[in-house]
């Protein structure tokens, strides 16, 4: 038996083999400089200088274009570039406003009062890095390098993690892993030996049938996923959107199931119900390629669409209706596994739920399901060995959540906060790009965590509320204004893209690679950084696989060919995957090994109490994270949150439109600031919805302060997923309030 | 030659990138657009029905704004677009109060501005700006004239309304249904 899994392993491991598509130089022959003159001196003269966008995790590569006067004009996305196809989303449109945001963080800080209060003082570079290299320095000697964590988003990451794997320790956490990601992650692990990672593998271009659960594709602006349903639908593909929102696709959809919130799991079992006791599952494939069916068959037996209506509400004639729909256009269908899947703590299970579903409708591997990504592989520079830390990121998870595969960014917080329990507590932070403030749930603990750490330093381009209690402030350029490490994608087609500066960075700002070596000289790891410039670095690697710096420096994506065109299984294809049978377990041996259940089931979740509704967060097509509420352009678009609310509930408490009102969660937290009431029939009257990322609390931030209402603000009750130690956020209630004592700053 | 834009309301998502892309491209001045989305709702909980669709200047074939122009800054330019000198323009603002759609606006330095459908962009081959950032490929643009532009063959292949067409403007902004 040939297996495709091991082929594949070995096929990313000859990297030297990689044959790039030709005549890429001479389509873009008119991109050329002006004169031929060195690239390396001066990038400048471009007029158009590429970049991959930094607004979120997409990384579109585009062009920065200037105008006569050598200042930033607008970006666009390239042509050539498989992430976005020559679109960027609202958000990379609006990338320019970063640069010229005037509130921006301009030359280092060192803290001068207690943390949290914001009093710094402006310092040195060398002042700066002194600073921290003599607390890293300490926190070595008394408690040992491991005592140190990364957290990071975005990608500066690189630097700054090796510079901390050189230093003894590996705790790098990104919230994208715990907050996010996570448990789809473990769950496709589980069932197919294999995760969607990013950008997920989802073949929507092809497929007959898209099922969204609680994924508002469109208002998230995944940009790839986007422009992929807009091809679909022209196609007439089925959208069935599972949302107690009446969200944008919901609109689009031949069925919106208006979901009871946390009760999906119960729909999820029943689907599987019907397509297995109607025979709708696809036999052929679930016989060749699963482990445990008959097991699966018996568990779900009574899960029956009656059953699942009382507790989903959702009619079971429309549950036999759209299991037929799936099946019928089956295998080109899709049951999207998400993102940002944290929700009620039983996540992992629900997302094997959904793993499941797709595999009894036989659209892994399958044309219009789910394709087999490539990954490009560009070799790194051989760093000598990082030293052994002595304890890693598992031990301070205390030994739990063996199925993790990455560090939670919510555990490295907990093992700050000094416990008995805790095997080591940490006692430095190094943040790259994330604002945990607005990113872990509950900010207390958060908060709490830092209050515990001998050093905390922040690197960011904005005053995030998290720089607000950093010992140093480190300013970044923006993305605009540097090189970093080159995007490395997965896709149909593995694609490379640069980033390099357009303009010379503004203010005392400075790159990540710049920040972490300097570091790493203070520190005597210079070891670990043998290029003395960025530019160096990505020549090497780039010549590794016979492109350089200069002719990406005039195309800014390249593609890579796939070995072979394995995007889909072959006909009759024995394919091996990577779990403990070798098959697509629908029964998880995996799990039932670490003492979990091994198919998912249904676990009733805590409802609102009178009075409270539950607090449903998403996305706006225009914001992302929260790390764009003060962006010039994109406050332009939205400047606030709002929220949304049933014009029932407005009645009973006599809201308004626009009116403004405070909230109260169950724990008592009353929001800092107001928020707009929006009067919608788009969401069930007993929840009520926002875009997360606003209610800025730091002054600094002029455009954004104030404004709106922080939802992470109101996450204080965290569902953990026993299984990886993801951070469920939707067991929130909310009620309104009018007034807050704490009264507004 | 009569330029037309066509916009698919079963695609739009209402990003804005529409919103962006235009104030880039054209230094539209923070806090004003030439171009805005809109979102109209009917239905109760859960019979719902919501439509999306990215408006701008209609480029009316038949436009008050131009009749009532005093100084003449308000014209038809190239295949029917309809464009505002600057420096024509006294900023009476006679062309804002004609207008049914409310396109115009008074741009801080002190002349009425609006679409241009980026003529400027146009006469090189290219799409408006809106056109080519658009993620969705909503937006079609293209000469009406001329039976194989986008524009036309997306027409002829699907329903489509225009907006206040007891107005008697002749819009050329055409929303698919
Ligand atoms: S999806 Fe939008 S924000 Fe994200 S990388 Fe692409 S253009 Fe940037
Ligand atoms: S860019 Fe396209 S999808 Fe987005 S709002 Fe504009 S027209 Fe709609
Ligand atoms: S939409 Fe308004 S501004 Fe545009 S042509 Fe018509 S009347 Fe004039």
């Amino acid at each position: 038996m040939k297996s495709r899994r091991q082929f594949l392993k070995i096929s990313s491991l000859s990297a030297a083999g990689l044959v790039f598509g030709g005549g890429l130089l001479e389509t873009f022959a008119d991109n050329l400089l002006k004169s031929n003159q060195s690239y390396f001196k001066g990038p400048y003269d471009f007029t158009r200088t590429p970049t991959y966008c930094e607004v979120c995790f997409w990384k579109c590569a585009g062009w920065v274009h200037k105008d006569e006067n050598g200042r930033i004009k607008k970006i666009i996305g390239n042509d050539d570039d498989p992430n976005c196809n020559g679109r960027f989303c609202p958000r990379g449109t609006g990338g320019v406003g970063m640069y010229f945001d005037e509130d921006r963080l301009k030359t280092p800080l060192i803290r001068t009062d207690e943390r949290g209060k914001q009093s710094f003082r402006e310092a040195t570079w060398d002042e700066a890095f002194d600073y921290i290299a003599a607390k890293m320095n300490k926190i070595k000697e008394e408690h040992g390098p491991e005592c140190t964590a990364l957290f990071t988003h975005g990608s500066g990451g690189k630097y700054f993690g090796n510079l901390l794997k050189g230093f003894g320790s590996n705790n790098i956490a990104a919230p994208s892993y715990a907050q996010c990601r996570g448990p789809r992650e473990v769950a496709f692990i589980a069932t197919f030996g294999q995760g969607i990672n990013s950008p997920e593998n989802t073949d929507i271009r092809d497929t007959k049938c898209l099922v969204l659960i609680g994924s508002h594709l469109g208002e998230n602006m995944h940009n790839g996923q986007v422009q992929e349903m807009s091809d679909a639908i022209d196609k007439g593909t089925t959208i069935i959107t599972v949302d107690p929102r009446f969200s944008t696709v919901a609109s689009k959809s031949k069925y919106w199931l208006p979901i009871k919130p946390s009760t999906d799991m119960a729909l999820l079992l029943s689907w599987m119900n019907v397509i297995i006791s109607e025979g709708l599952y696809d036999k052929e494939y679930i016989e060749k390629y699963a482990f445990g069916f008959e097991e699966l068959k018996a568990h779900v037996q009574s899960f029956t669409p009656e059953w699942a209506y009382g507790i989903t509400t959702i009619k079971p004639q429309q549950i036999r209706d759209t299991a037929r729909e799936m099946a019928h256009a089956a295998p080109a269908v899709i049951v999207h596994p998400g993102r940002h899947v944290t929700w009620y703590g039983d996540d992992t299970q629900r997302l094997r739920a959904v793993a499941i579903l797709n595999a009894l409708l036989g659209s892994w591997g399958r044309r219009g399901g789910f394709y087999n990504p490539a990954k490009a592989s560009v070799p790194h520079f051989h760093l000598p060995d990082f030293p052994t830390p002595n304890k890693d990121w598992r031990a301070a998870m205390g030994g739990k959540y063996k199925l993790a595969d990455l560090a939670l960014a919510s555990g490295v917080c907990e093992a700050t906060i000094p416990s008995p329990e805790m095997s080591c507590s940490i006692k430095g932070w190094i943040v790259n790009g994330t604002n945990l403030i607005n990113t872990l749930p509950d900010q207390k603990k958060t908060i709490a965590a830092i209050q515990a750490l001998d050093l905390l330093v922040v690197v960011d381009t904005m005053p995030m509320e998290i720089t607000g209690y950093a010992d140093v402030v480190l300013p970044e350029c923006t993305y605009l204004e540097r090189y970093d490490s080159l995007r490395i994608s997965q896709g149909r087609v593995p694609s490379i893209a640069l980033r390099m500066p357009a303009v010379d960075p503004l203010y005392n700002t400075k790159p990540a690679f710049w920040m972490a070596r300097e570091l790493a000289k203070k520190l005597d790891l210079l070891q670990y950084f043998p290029f003395e410039t960025i530019e160096e670095e990505i020549d090497w690697e780039l010549k590794q696989v016979g492109s350089s710096l200069e002719e990406m420096q005039r195309i800014g994506v390249k593609l890579m060919d796939r070995e072979v065109d394995d995007l889909y299984f072959g006909e009759d294809e024995d394919v091996e995957f990577y779990t403990n049978t070798g098959k697509i377990e629908l029964y998880s041996t995996a799990l039932e090994g670490e003492g979990f259940d091994p198919m998912p089931v249904f676990t009733q979740h805590p409802e609102p109490s009178e009075g409270f509704y539950r607090l449903i967060y998403g996305r706006a097509p225009m914001h992302t994270f929260s790390r764009t509420a003060n962006n010039p352009n994109l406050t332009d678009l939205m400047d606030e949150n709002t929220v949304w609310v049933n014009p029932k509930v407005a009645k009973e408490w006599g809201l308004k439109n626009d009116q403004y009102v405070y909230l109260e969660n169950q724990d008592g937290v009353i929001s800092d600031f107001k928020i707009k009431v929006r009067v919608t029939e788009r969401i069930r009257w007993d929840s009520v919805y926002m875009v997360h990322g606003f209610g800025h609390a730091d002054k600094r931030l002029t455009r954004a302060f104030g404004k709106g209402v922080s939802d992470t603000q109101m996450i204080t009750n965290v569902m953990l997923d026993p299984i990886m130690g993801g951070t469920g956020m939707r067991g929130n209630f909310v009620t309104f309030r009018f007034d807050n004592k704490k009264t507004e700053v | 030659m009569r330029y037309a834009m066509a916009i698919d309301t079963k695609k739009c998502v209402g990003c804005s990138d529409c919103v962006v892309a235009c104030q880039t491209e054209n230094d539209v001045p923070i806090g004003h657009c030439r171009d805005w989305v809109v979102e109209v709702m009917d239905g109760t909980y859960p019979e719902l029905e919501m439509e999306l669709r990215s408006e701008r200047c209609n480029h009316c074939e038949n436009s008050p704004c131009v009749r009532c122009c005093p100084t003449g800054a308000s014209h038809y330019s190239d295949g029917g677009i309809v464009l505002v000198t600057k420096n024509e323009c006294i900023g009476c603002s006679a062309c804002i109060t004609s207008c049914p759609y409310d396109a115009r606006y008074v741009h801080p330095d002190g002349y009425v501005d609006k679409c241009t459908f980026c003529l400027h962009r146009v006469k090189k081959g290219m799409q408006p700006a809106c056109v080519a950032v658009c993620p969705t490929k909503c937006m079609y643009f293209g000469d009406l004239d001329d039976p194989r532009s986008e524009v036309s063959e997306v027409l002829k292949k699907r329903k489509y309304k225009t907006l206040i067409p007891e107005a008697g403007t002749k819009p050329q902004l055409y929303f698919l249904i």
